[in-house]
């Protein structure tokens, strides 16, 4: 961007006055200098925002771990700390292979009391709601094969009736009450007291419904493999 | 405004008794027995919530309205009762007032008064309500002990929430859509409207009648509902048969706001087309929508959006069915010609 | 038609009588999309600020560097690098903020208001003159979208800034804290603010 031997090319316009005509004031300028112009600039740029970038991330992966703690916690109410495991080939491993991206494998956070014992696991999932993906993590206790908990991630649901799923009391109070799995959706107030019943909200038939559908579906997904065994605790 | 300059037009002249005034009264007429209907079944919730959106309407029309379009003429008045008929008798009276004066204003007026507007007031109202408050709108309280019990939260203080506390009941399609134990409500009930729903929508013997009355009178086109009620049937039909969806084709006929929908709604002579094959467009098009809607929309009943939006469509169904002018060759032919010069 | 200006003009043009959203109808993509409460329309008016000002300067000062034929290029690319910055130090500093406003923090690099004074204005002018002129701007856009903000939460929540303003029992809106509410609101400020021009210009007639 320092390039000032081609600067009196250009008419600088005086300050305040638009220029009468758009006169092509360059007529040859060559696409070499066009190219430089950018290349430069766009190095420029990137510096620029690679040092931003330097100082914001750990803020943001940290608001990120943040959260993410606070929501296993949230649902593994008896979880005095929790360990990540990744899903790598099938087995269920703390740590990943080397040189692997961490966003690349499923995992699930496992949950340990005091003793160290396992008290739940806690998987996040998504699927399509009434608006658009709706983000749940829910945690279980694939012995008792009980539901411990769940929180809504991300939704976009109906503002004043989907998003009842999240901030109906209520409504999200019956999955901490410890329902059986597979849960079953039935319209408020008909429920014949199963223990897997799960009141949906009034005129929020699909999203009480998507919210049961994901838990049940996550819950599938896992539960043969942690059947075989919860991974043990890796610090005692 | 040079309304009031003089025309002169060379005669012959028709005279004719039909005036909009005439015909617009004459719809009101024939919905008086579906109003009846409405209160003998829901009781004095119904008078009030029909008085509530007349009022808003009303109101509306002679606040903002241009000084020749009186009153009188009647159609404010369709537009509050049609409206006040697609609403729960449950319904909060500020809303109903509400939605009859947005009906009016951003459904009408602002397109320069009867005669202009694009879309059916009274449904674009209706579609602001069940945007604004898609709770109260969905509420259907069960009929209550006596006749003389307000239902719902009628009375609820304008902004705020109405207070149901009494039991609530789905219509027959949300029942059949998202209900636990779906049940196909009985035919009979469906015609002489012993189900819950909003006001004018539950008896469809009724609504059929004050629609062949209409249509005896030459004051709707009977091409509308007509095509409307056979493609439901025809499609609802099928996918019935074929096994993709639960819904009787009966069933899909008799149930919601589909009569008042295709003889009161889809008619509105301003909104719908011109010419009859237009209005077999029209109408396969609402009726088309209708299914896709309740079958596999988001919601029980697709009446109110379906004839929405062919209400929108409509200016180019007109261009599309425009007739030949007498003894001007076939399009085809004029086409050719255009293309090949002179 | 040439026009001399002076600076206090830059400055204020743009709040009020050249009103990017209210009046030249740019930029409504962010001012429809994300008005639904005070705090959201705040949070965009603020990045979408932080973009102009700093754009127009780096613009305005590197004008003689620009060769025409790559102007908008590199325009766009001074201004996708702030408004990369402004994401970042938004998800660091307003994570909540960030989470609401979502894809459209990104999408400020296609808000042609931007752009558009890029072109029109900084390209042309001193890097003074150019930043009175992105901050005019930039307050015209911050007062069209908390107009539209306050009038959708207070519809649409009944609360304004997060305080409620109708008690508990308030029957929510809906439709305004929905995308079609913000096509509505505008229309409403739109068609009010016709209304006293056409009173105003009667009033002067006569």
């Amino acid at each position: 961007m320092n390039d000032k031997s081609s600067a009196d090319t250009l008419v600088v316009t005086p300050p305040g006055a638009e220029p009468a005509s758009q006169e092509p004031v360059e007529k040859n300028v060559s696409t070499f200098r066009l190219v430089a112009t950018l290349a430069v600039a766009g190095i420029l740029a990137g510096m620029l925002i690679a040092m931003v970038n330097e100082h914001t991330k750990p803020i943001i992966d940290a608001y990120r771990a943040e959260q993410l703690r606070i929501a296993v916690y949230e649902v593994l109410p008896g979880a005095a700390r929790y360990t990540t495991f990744y899903l790598v080939d099938g087995e269920l491993n703390p740590t990943l292979p080397d040189g692997a991206k961490e966003v690349e494998y499923k995992r699930v956070y496992v949950g340990f009391n005091e003793e160290g014992g396992p008290v739940g696991v806690a998987v996040s999932r998504g699927e399509s709601g009434f608006q658009d993906v709706v983000m749940i993590i829910l945690g279980f206790d694939p012995v008792g094969g009980k539901l411990t908990g769940m929180k809504v991630l991300e939704s976009k649901e109906t503002p004043g009736l989907g998003d009842k799923i999240f901030k109906d009391k209520a409504f999200v109070d019956q999955f901490f009450a410890g329902p059986e799995l597979p849960l079953v959706s039935v319209k408020a107030g008909s429920g014949k007291g199963e223990p897997n019943e799960i009141d949906s909200i009034t005129g929020a038939t699909i999203s009480s419904k998507t919210v049961t559908r994901i838990i049940n579906n996550a819950v599938e997904e896992w539960m043969p493999l942690l059947q075989q065994g919860i991974p043990e605790d890796e610090q005692p | 405004m040079n309304d009031s300059s003089i025309r002169v037009t060379a005669s012959p002249h028709v005279r004719s008794a039909e005036s909009t005034t005439r015909i617009m009264w004459s719809v009101v007429y024939s919905l008086a027995p579906v109003v009846a209907a409405s209160i003998w079944f829901f009781g004095p919730s119904a008078v009030l919530v029909l008085l509530a959106s007349v009022a808003g309407c009303l109101i509306t029309e002679r606040l903002f309205g241009s000084v020749r379009s009186s009153l009188a003429d009647g159609s404010a008045m369709i537009t509050g009762l049609l409206l006040g008929l697609t609403l729960p008798p449950g319904f909060p009276l500020w809303m109903a007032f509400l939605g009859g004066a947005f009906g009016m204003a951003f459904g009408k007026l602002i397109f320069g008064g009867l005669g202009q507007n694009v879309f059916n007031p009274a449904l674009l109202g209706r579609a602001f309500l069940q945007a604004a408050f898609p709770v109260a709108i969905t509420t259907w309280p069960s009929k209550p002990e006596s006749w003389w019990t307000l239902q719902g939260d009628n009375l609820a203080l304008p902004l705020m929430s109405p207070v149901v506390d009494a039991a609530t009941e789905a219509t027959p399609l949300g029942n059949l859509k998202f209900g636990d134990n779906p049940v196909i409500t009985p035919l009979t009930d469906l015609l002489f409207g012993t189900t819950a729903g909003s006001l004018g929508e539950t008896s469809a013997v009724l609504l059929l009648l004050g629609g062949l009355y209409l249509a005896f009178r030459g004051h709707l086109n009977w091409h509308i509902p007509v095509s409307i009620l056979v493609t439901v049937y025809a499609l609802s039909g099928l996918f019935y048969v074929i096994g993709i969806s639960q819904f009787p084709p009966l069933f899909m006929l008799f149930s919601g706001g589909l009569m008042l929908g295709a003889f009161y709604m889809a008619t509105d002579m301003v909104t719908s087309p011109v010419t009859n094959k237009g209005c077999w467009l029209f109408g396969i098009g609402i009726g088309a929508l209708v299914v896709v809607i309740r079958i596999w929309g988001g919601l029980p009943e697709g009446v109110m959006y379906a004839i929405l939006l062919m209400n929108a469509l409509v200016p180019f169904i007109n261009r599309a069915t425009q007739p030949r002018k007498f003894g001007s060759p076939p399009r085809r032919v004029a086409e050719k010609k255009k293309e090949g010069g002179p | 038609m040439p026009r001399e200006t002076t600076p206090a003009q830059d400055l204020i043009r743009g709040i009020w009588e050249e009103n990017p959203v209210l009046i030249q109808m740019l930029g409504l993509c962010p001012a429809l999309a994300v008005t639904n409460t005070v705090k959201n329309a705040l949070a965009m008016s603020a990045a979408t600020f932080f973009v102009i000002c700093c754009s127009s300067v780096l613009v305005s000062s590197c004008k003689r560097f620009i060769p025409r034929e790559v102007r908008i290029s590199a325009y766009i690319l001074v201004i996708a690098t702030f408004v990369t910055l402004a994401d970042m130090m938004l998800q660091a500093y307003a994570p909540v903020q960030h989470k609401e406003l979502g894809a459209f923090i990104a999408l400020i690099v296609v808000n042609c208001m931007i752009l558009g004074r890029q072109e029109a204005f900084s390209s042309k002018n001193t890097v003074l003159r150019s930043l009175l002129d992105a901050i005019g701007t930039g307050i015209g856009f911050t007062i069209a979208l908390l107009m539209l903000g306050g009038f959708r939460e207070i519809l649409g929540i009944g609360t304004f800034f997060d305080i409620p303003l109708f008690g508990s029992n308030f029957e929510p809106w809906v439709v305004f804290v929905l995308p079609a509410g913000g096509f509505l609101t505008l229309g409403f400020i739109i068609l009010g603010m016709g209304y006293f021009e056409e009173r105003k210009k009667a009033g002067n007639a006569a």
